[in-house]
């Protein structure tokens, strides 16, 4: 898969990466003293050395192809990033060696607020090493932040057979498992993932993390589903662009195949469009002087030979709806676009509202009125 | 029409690999489950409904290699009109894979004097990106010199990104038949969708074949960039058992539509204007087909 960097064409420019020394011209608004209350929610990723943290967030939010990882070099020092996606986040890429037992490490700082602890284990090597490190960490971060959610990546799977990767599963849940109930720990709850930086699976590991950080999950899982009952939509999902990541998608379960297909075609419409939108003719514009943001304009199709359409709809410059219909309905496409401007709308609404707080819808209307 | 093309290179330089994902579907990483090949593999493969590429994808251990320079000399290099040599940049033994490019050009001078030969410098990827493009010129420059007299064309590849796509196109570009004939009916159709360019795709490799570009673009690899893109979408498209079909997108600037054209191509039309519909490109595209149908089919005389 190609690997790029600037996809500004289809929906203006983000600021892709920003210094998290630097606080941004929005968090220093005086207008809004909320936001600056307002912790990012933020995934650290912890681990051993080389199993793959650096790699993830290159591959997920930095869009490297996945075989350029071989050069990423081992992490010494923790690094911060504040990812600008559709929502604020933050990603810590923690080096392998760090003790969280150390005297200097300030776990009040690192565990507390909304956070996912995202722990990778790379599973072609021996993971003993790796689960008492888990079990430390956790039991850390747990007793610091009880809301704290942790995500255990079983990574590099890759080179495991399925026969395989079910069975370090179970083992590892096993045992992770045993050592939580023998520390009476065991109302400490841990997800676990089949990852691989080569396929589908850390996007999709990587977008139910997230979801859990999204307080909105269930008001947007709601509008997804209005939608697509009355637009005759299969299935639907709200992408963020830069990361593939999805935020949200409709109640109807996830099946794979389509999931991959959606998530295909944001790659493809984005790789044309960095090709032939214009901004990115201009080779000099650095990605964050922002030039043309997205007016939620974009759209694309695609039609397979087994009757099924993909409908891609930009929202805003970071979220892409990506939607799977049958080809008879989608020659309603009036209907189906008009259902998408409400819901635009009403998803453009709920981000107001949590990026300025609960004043901000009010100052909408009343300008419009006043 | 039948082809004949010798893929040749040393053992792991990475032929089988490059063959399968043009032609076979493969996606990079399924290429390390290939074995070598053993001595000679054929394969026949059809290019654009009435060109067969006549694929001879030689094992490269020293031992058919010697084989191939010796004794079945005339019979792997006679009638050659493409010669494919693969190097791998990585190679420790460098002027051991010299020595055997260098036999096998001497067996094309004395077999196939007027095969076209391209030399491709292949893995770039395990080449770190700010010093590819001189570890590429130097290599050129000396398989240059050791081709003497024969001249050949060389490209920089990997598997994994759209060097590959632009090495091939050129390669089969150079095979087919009234290849201008064609660029110039798909100049007018150029002209008649007031587009900026378009451009013709092989269907099931989607390597370019052809394209008129009438508003000058900055970036010269994109129609491989559009190969590869495209291609992988297709994979994708048939692991849930469906099949890529037709694609338009649409921002306020700009417009890219891609679709069959002629049973053996896709063509992509690429509009700037904002003022031509989506349905007016689409209905130039529906009357071309059967035009460039029979133009494909010889049926339109030069
Ligand atoms: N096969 C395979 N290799 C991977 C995968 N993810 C990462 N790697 C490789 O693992 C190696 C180490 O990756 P890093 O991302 O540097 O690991 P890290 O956890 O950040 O290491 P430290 O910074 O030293 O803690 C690299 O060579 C990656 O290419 C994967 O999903 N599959
Ligand atoms: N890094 C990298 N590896 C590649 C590339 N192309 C092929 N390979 C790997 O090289 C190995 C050998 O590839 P093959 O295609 O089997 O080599 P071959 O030239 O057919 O070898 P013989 O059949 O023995 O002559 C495989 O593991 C491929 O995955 C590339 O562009 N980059
Ligand atoms: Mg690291
Ligand atoms: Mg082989």
């Amino acid at each position: 898969m190609a690997a790029h960097n600037n996809y500004g064409a289809f929906h203006g420019d983000a600021e892709d990466e920003v210094d998290s020394h630097s606080p941004r011209g929005q968090q220093s608004d005086p207008e809004l003293p909320q936001a600056q209350e307002l912790q990012k929610p933020r995934l650290l990723l912890m681990g051993l050395r080389r199993s793959g943290k650096s790699s993830i967030e290159r591959v997920v939010f930095h869009k490297m192809s996945p075989n350029e990882t071989l050069f990423v070099e081992s992490t010494s020092k923790l690094r911060k990033e504040s990812i600008v996606l559709s929502m604020d986040l933050e990603i810590w890429d923690f080096p392998g060696h760090l003790d969280v037992d150390d005297p200097s490490f300030d776990g009040e700082e690192v565990f507390g607020g909304s956070t996912a602890l995202v722990f990778v284990i790379d599973a072609q090597d021996d993971y003993l090493e790796a689960l008492q490190r888990l079990y430390t960490t956790v039991t850390r971060a747990h007793k610091v932040n009880p809301e704290i959610s942790f995500e255990v990546l079983i990574h590099k799977v890759d080179g495991l057979s399925d026969d395989h990767k079910i069975e370090t599963q179970r083992d590892i849940h096993q045992r992770i498992s045993d050592e939580l109930a023998d520390a009476q720990l065991d109302n400490i709850h841990l997800s676990f993932y089949l990852t691989s930086i080569y396929d589908h699976s850390i996007y999709e590991a990587i977008s139910k993390v997230i979801q859990k950080l999204i307080k909105q999950l269930a008001t947007f899982e709601n509008l997804m589903n209005i939608l697509c009952s009355n637009s005759g939509v299969e299935k639907a999902f709200l992408f963020d662009i830069m990361s593939k990541v999805y935020i949200a998608t409709d109640s109807s379960p996830v099946d794979m195949q389509s999931y991959e297909l959606c998530s295909d075609m944001i790659d493809v419409i984005f790789d044309v469009s960095s090709i032939y939108g214009p901004d990115t003719q201009d080779a000099t514009l650095s990605p964050s002087s922002n030039p043309n943001p997205g007016n939620g304009q974009g759209h694309a199709v695609i039609k397979l030979n087994n009757g099924m359409v993909l409908y891609l709809r930009e929202v805003n410059r970071f979220l892409s709806l990506v939607c799977l219909l049958r080809e008879d309905n989608f020659e309603k496409q009036g209907l189906i676009d008009y259902n998408f401007r409400c819901f635009q709308e009403a998803i453009l609404d709920v981000f107001r509202l949590r990026k300025h707080g609960p004043g901000a819808l009010k100052d909408k209307y009343s300008h419009s009125y006043g | 029409m039948k082809k004949k093309v010798l893929l040749m290179g040393k053992s792991g330089s990475g032929k089988t690999s490059m063959r399968s994902i043009i032609f076979a579907n493969y996606i990079a990483r399924d290429t390390r489950r290939l074995g070598a090949t053993i001595d000679v593999e054929h394969s026949n493969v059809r290019f654009l409904g009435n060109l067969v590429l006549n694929l001879w994808d030689c094992g490269g251990q020293e031992v058919f290699m010697e084989n191939y320079i010796a004794a079945q000399r005339d019979h792997i290099f006679r009638n050659v009109e493409v010669l494919i040599y693969v190097f791998d940049v990585e190679s420790r033994e460098y002027e051991r894979d010299m020595h055997y490019f260098q036999s096998c050009i001497d067996a094309i001078l004395q077999n196939s004097k007027d095969a076209r030969i391209f030399c491709l410098i292949h893995k770039m990827d395990l080449v770190q990106e700010e010093q590819r493009d001189l570890v590429f010129q130097e290599r050129e420059t000396d398989i240059k010199r050791r081709s003497a007299p024969l001249g050949i064309t060389a490209f920089g590849t990997s598997i994994w990104d759209e060097t590959l796509y632009k090495a091939w196109s050129s390669i089969v570009y150079s095979l087919i038949p009234n290849v201008r004939h064609l660029e110039a009916h798909l100049d007018s159709f150029c002209s008649i969708c007031e587009a900026d360019e378009v451009v013709l795709f092989e269907r099931t490799t989607f390597l370019v074949i052809s394209h008129s570009t009438h508003k000058e673009h900055a970036d010269i690899h994109r129609f491989e960039k559009v190969s590869n893109i495209i291609k992988q979408f297709k994979l994708s498209c048939s692991k849930s058992q469906a099949q890529f079909q037709c694609m338009e997108v649409r921002a306020d600037d700009f417009a890219v539509f891609i679709d069959v054209l002629t049973p053996n191509t896709y063509v992509m039309v690429v509009m700037s204007d904002p003022t031509i519909q989506s349905a007016a490109t689409l209905i130039n595209i529906a009357a071309a087909r059967s035009h460039f149908h029979r133009i494909e089919q010889g049926q339109i005389a030069r």
